[in-house]
């Protein structure tokens, strides 16, 4: 699935380009540009082949590790790539950890209280389906940023620059894009944890004289794990979408504002390049999912 | 659409509220540009009254153009809902047509519908519509149709359930044999009942297509300036968020409620086309006493002399609140250091719920209401949950009905048990190991070591009943309580088991309350028998007495239904009628409607507890009757 999942996404988003007016043959000459030249670096660029060729040797120098060059800058984007990676990933682990853990506990705080933290559970899920990330981050700004002066409202400090630096350009941020999930978590991890509860496994293990802690930490939580991370995947997806928005919002250097900025630019090279990179970024954390269910999970593991 | 689910929607007024707010939304979308024209094409308002906060002039205040906020609010309702409409038709009609057809013709169709919505589920909703605006620039509806089919799956997928669900219900199943065409039962049968799960979902992708909108307007890359939209004033409210916050709320907010609204009707929707389920009740750890003391009459005094281990008196169980219905009443019997005792009776008679009341491990609104626990001196009806934990597997332990279902799916047998054992002794983790495995030898299971690292699902039934007889005796209890233990299991390995707990019953001098329907059961392990029936105590005695000379006619009905007894040749005897459930209990003498000896005074008044031999008790008072005819 993964595999196909980057191959009909790069061919779909190659063939959406393939089709704009215009091509990186005449960007590149700009109007001066006479039809000769026109024609012979049709040729150089190989525009001049069938789509499918086109395609395929694309296809064949990406995987190289080769995705081209920018047309607007003639940089690689490659390169472009790999430097504004650490800033995305930063983001999405973040959020994931963050918006994970906050999530978990408040789902597991609400199936054995009920009460009161339910209904506060119910409001946050609320917010957190109605506030779209961007408008969060820029509430986030409006208060931390401008008005109390605590944190940067924009840009991004590298990890090798200043960790303190790093983590106070991620705070905001990464707050925006977990907000959302942590609501999304925190109710999938009290229903499944209230299905849980109520199974005969826990209820022998009361039997048993077991701690409520071990009840509820160990072997309800294990249990419930494994339906908590089905959802953290899904949500993982919509997170990377995040990404871009709130990319823009805080003025981060990562691949959401480059691709932005290409789509803006009409510069496809560097489109084509992204498009993939946040594809094959969704497999992977697709398939770290599948292996901590198969972590969680025995039954998957042996049969 | 059927009606019904118009009309239960519309009992809720969380619905009427949300549906009235989106009326008029749409409403101004409408309006708006047509009252106020000039608002569209306005590149800039008075610039002397820049970024003025909400006053009577500019109630929601200007832009940094000078515009009038609200009117632009107003008239930017109309590009947005346009965009959400586009979105939202063109997912229902794939995700509908594609669900439909999934669902309704199965096969490679089904798996090929499925996988390309799986597929499309997986694709990162934004970068692909970049994509379509780096071919297409500030082109809305081709990034809104394209929008719409990325969200078609959710819808696809509601629907392919939806129809799985009904196209093999009785009806749908009845008129395919009688010939009638697929679009016809499709359009007549189906399409009316799945209408609230559309619904559901088509607010559910209105308010995704309203995020999306926003957040390519915030990106800049569908604004025609000077045109407003939400998005738009979200996005002029974000660059001028250091020079005047204010800017970003109310377009924000017009966003958000209209999110909330239809987040909520689809909430309302779901609820009102399925009456779901409550719920299970999970287990309380809390427990009240509503007062009251041992009945009168209670069975109890047999046995109850101070050696006894458990003295069970006068226990009442409820469930619900007020008006409450009885579980169990008025329930006696005692068990003493290495007895075992059996509580046999048919389903629904409350055997468990007696068994599971002396753990205090009763589900939800069920609570003891008043008699007594007595286990060891210490009132365990009375006890908190804290002190009734150092209890449970300590003294008291359960050997559950269903053995594999009793054991944690996701953990290996032997941490279970190494736990358990943790909880007890307070040893270090390697010495629990140790027990764990020494106790598994004691349940005679073969090769400890390799059980213990497997799970319950690798285990046979039986092996599945070993480990959790392990883990029963892991605090080294005083009393075992054994809810059906072989019930689930097959006969052979039923003996086995048997064999293994009076083993150990002998060897450990460890007392057993089991709970069982099986006479065969009863004779092979225990010493004396509780009968139930319909929540009470109606015989007591010790096991050789009941079965020569059974002193009430249930228990003597149950006896001669025993398939145990039973020639080949011969019919087995039945008991007509069933067991009444809770509530329904009859006046007087529980049995009374089933028994043949019923007489005019059974029917009058409760039946007191009677001991007309030594040690052994009934609640029949026309015993001497069955006697007779015995």
């Amino acid at each position: 699935m993964g595999v196909v999942l980057i191959l009909v996404v790069s061919a779909i988003s190659f063939v959406l380009l393939a089709l704009t007016p215009g091509n990186a043959a005449q960007a590149l000459l700009g109007p001066q540009g006479t039809h000769q030249e026109y024609l012979a670096l049709r040729r150089q660029l190989g525009l001049n082949l069938p789509l499918y060729e086109q395609y395929w040797n694309w296809l064949r120098t990406a995987m190289a590790g080769n995705l081209g060059t920018s047309v607007i800058s003639g940089a690689s984007v490659g390169s472009q790539i790999s430097s504004r990676l650490p800033v995305t990933l930063s983001l999405v682990i973040g959020s994931l950890l963050v918006s994970a853990i906050i999530g978990t506990g408040l789902g597991v705080i609400s199936s054995v209280r009920r009460g009161v933290v339910d209904r506060v559970l119910d409001a946050i899920g609320l917010v957190g389906f109605a506030v779209p990330s961007f408008w969060a981050g820029a509430v986030l700004i409006a208060i931390f940023a401008v008005d109390l002066k605590w944190l940067p409202a924009t840009g991004y400090t590298p990890i090798s620059q200043s960790v303190s630096g790093w983590l106070e350009s991620l705070v905001l941020p990464v707050l925006a894009l977990s907000l959302g999930m942590i609501a999304v978590i925190a109710k999938q991890t009290r229903d499944t944890m209230l299905d849980v509860l109520a199974s005969e496994h826990i209820k022998a293990a009361w039997a048993s004289g077991l701690s409520p802690s071990t009840i509820y930490l160990k072997y309800g939580l294990k249990n419930a794990g494994m339906t908590v991370m089905t959802i953290t995947g899904v949500q993982a997806v919509g997170l990377l979408g995040g990404t871009v928005v709130v990319e823009a919002i805080f003025a981060m250097p990562g691949l959401g504002s480059l691709l932005v900025n290409a789509t803006a630019t009409h510069d496809l090279p560097v489109v084509q390049g992204v498009v993939v990179v946040f594809t094959a970024l969704i497999v992977a954390i697709n398939l770290l999912i599948d292996l901590t269910y198969a972590a969680l999970n025995p039954r998957v593991r042996t049969v | 659409m059927s009606a019904g689910f118009l009309r239960r929607l519309l009992r809720r007024p969380v619905a009427i509220a949300c549906l009235v707010y989106l009326v008029l939304v749409v409403l101004v979308a409408i309006i708006a540009p047509i009252v106020l024209p000039n608002v569209a094409t306005q590149n800039a308002g008075n610039l002397l009254e820049v970024r003025l906060g909400p006053s009577l002039h500019h109630l929601l205040g200007t832009d940094d153009l000078g515009r009038d906020v609200l009117q632009r609010l107003l008239v930017g309702t109309r590009v947005t809902m346009l965009a959400v409409a586009e979105a939202t038709v063109v997912s229902l009609v794939i995700g509908v047509s594609f669900g439909l057809v999934a669902g309704f013709f199965g096969g490679w169709i089904d798996s090929v519908v499925t996988w390309l919505g799986d597929l499309t589920f997986s694709m990162p909703w934004i970068v692909v519509l970049l994509v379509v605006l780096a071919v297409f620039p500030q082109d809305l509806t081709a990034t809104m149709v394209v929008f719409g089919v990325l969200l078609s799956p959710g819808v696809m997928r509601v629907v392919r359930s939806a129809v799985l669900a009904i196209a093999n219900e009785l009806y749908v199943v009845a008129a395919r044999v009688s010939g009638l065409t697929r679009t016809y039962i499709i359009t007549r049968h189906v399409l009316p009942r799945i209408a609230g799960a559309i619904i559901v979902q088509a607010a559910l992708v209105a308010a995704g297509a309203l995020i999306g909108e926003s957040a390519l307007a915030v990106l800049n890359l569908i604004v025609v300036a000077p045109a407003p939209s939400w998005g738009g004033m979200i996005a002029d409210g974000v660059n001028q968020i250091v020079l005047d916050p204010w800017l970003i709320w109310p377009p924000g907010l017009a966003v958000i409620f209209t999110i909330l609204a239809l987040g909520l009707l689809s909430n309302a929707a779901r609820d009102a086309s399925s009456e779901r389920w409550s719920r299970p009740a999970h287990i309380v750890k809390r427990r009240t006493r509503r007062g009251g003391s041992a009945g009168q009459n209670g069975i109890g005094r047999l046995g109850s002399e101070s050696e006894a281990l458990l003295t069970v008196e006068g226990v009442t169980v409820t469930v619900g609140t007020p008006p409450t219905t009885n579980l169990i009443e008025d329930v006696g019997f005692a068990i003493h250091p290495g007895e075992a005792v059996a509580i046999v009776g048919e389903s629904g008679c409350g055997k468990s719920v007696t068994a599971m009341s002396i753990l205090g491990l009763l589900p939800g609104t069920v609570e003891i209401t008043s008699g007594h626990v007595v286990f060891d001196g210490l009132d365990l009806a009375a006890c908190g949950e804290n002190q009734l934990r150092q209890i449970r597997g300590s003294d008291i332990a359960l050997i559950p009905q269903e053995p594999i279902v009793s054991l944690d799916p996701v953990f290996r047998v032997g941490t279970q048990i190494a736990d358990v054992v943790r909880r007890h002794e307070h040893c270090s983790r390697r010495a629990a190991k140790r027990r764990a495995l020494e106790l598994l030898e004691r349940v005679r299971l073969p090769d400890p070591k390799r059980i213990a690292r497997r799970y319950p699902h690798e285990l046979s039934g039986g092996m599945a009943q070993r480990t959790a007889i392990a883990r029963a005796l892991a605090g080294s209890p005083r009393l075992l309580i054994a809810d059906e233990p072989t019930t689930a299991l097959d006969v052979t390995v039923q003996a086995e088991i048997l064999d293994l707990l009076r083993e150990i019953q002998t060897s450990q001098q460890m007392a057993i309350l089991l709970v069982t329907h099986d006479w065969g059961v009863v004779a092979d392990l225990c010493q004396r028998a509780v009968v139930m029936y319909a929540g009470q105590v109606i015989e007591h005695a010790d096991v050789s007495s009941v079965f020569r000379e059974p002193l009430h006619p249930y228990t003597a009905a149950l006896l001669a239904a025993d398939p145990h007894h039973a020639s080949e040749d011969e019919l087995l005897p039945t008991i007509p009628g069933s067991v009444p459930i809770p509530g329904r209990w009859p006046a007087g003498c529980h049995f009374h409607p089933r028994c043949q000896y019923a007489a005019a005074d059974c029917r009058k008044a409760a039946v007191p507890v009677i001991s007309p031999r030594n040690d052994h008790e009934t609640r029949c008072i026309h015993h001497e009757d069955l006697l007779a005819t015995a």
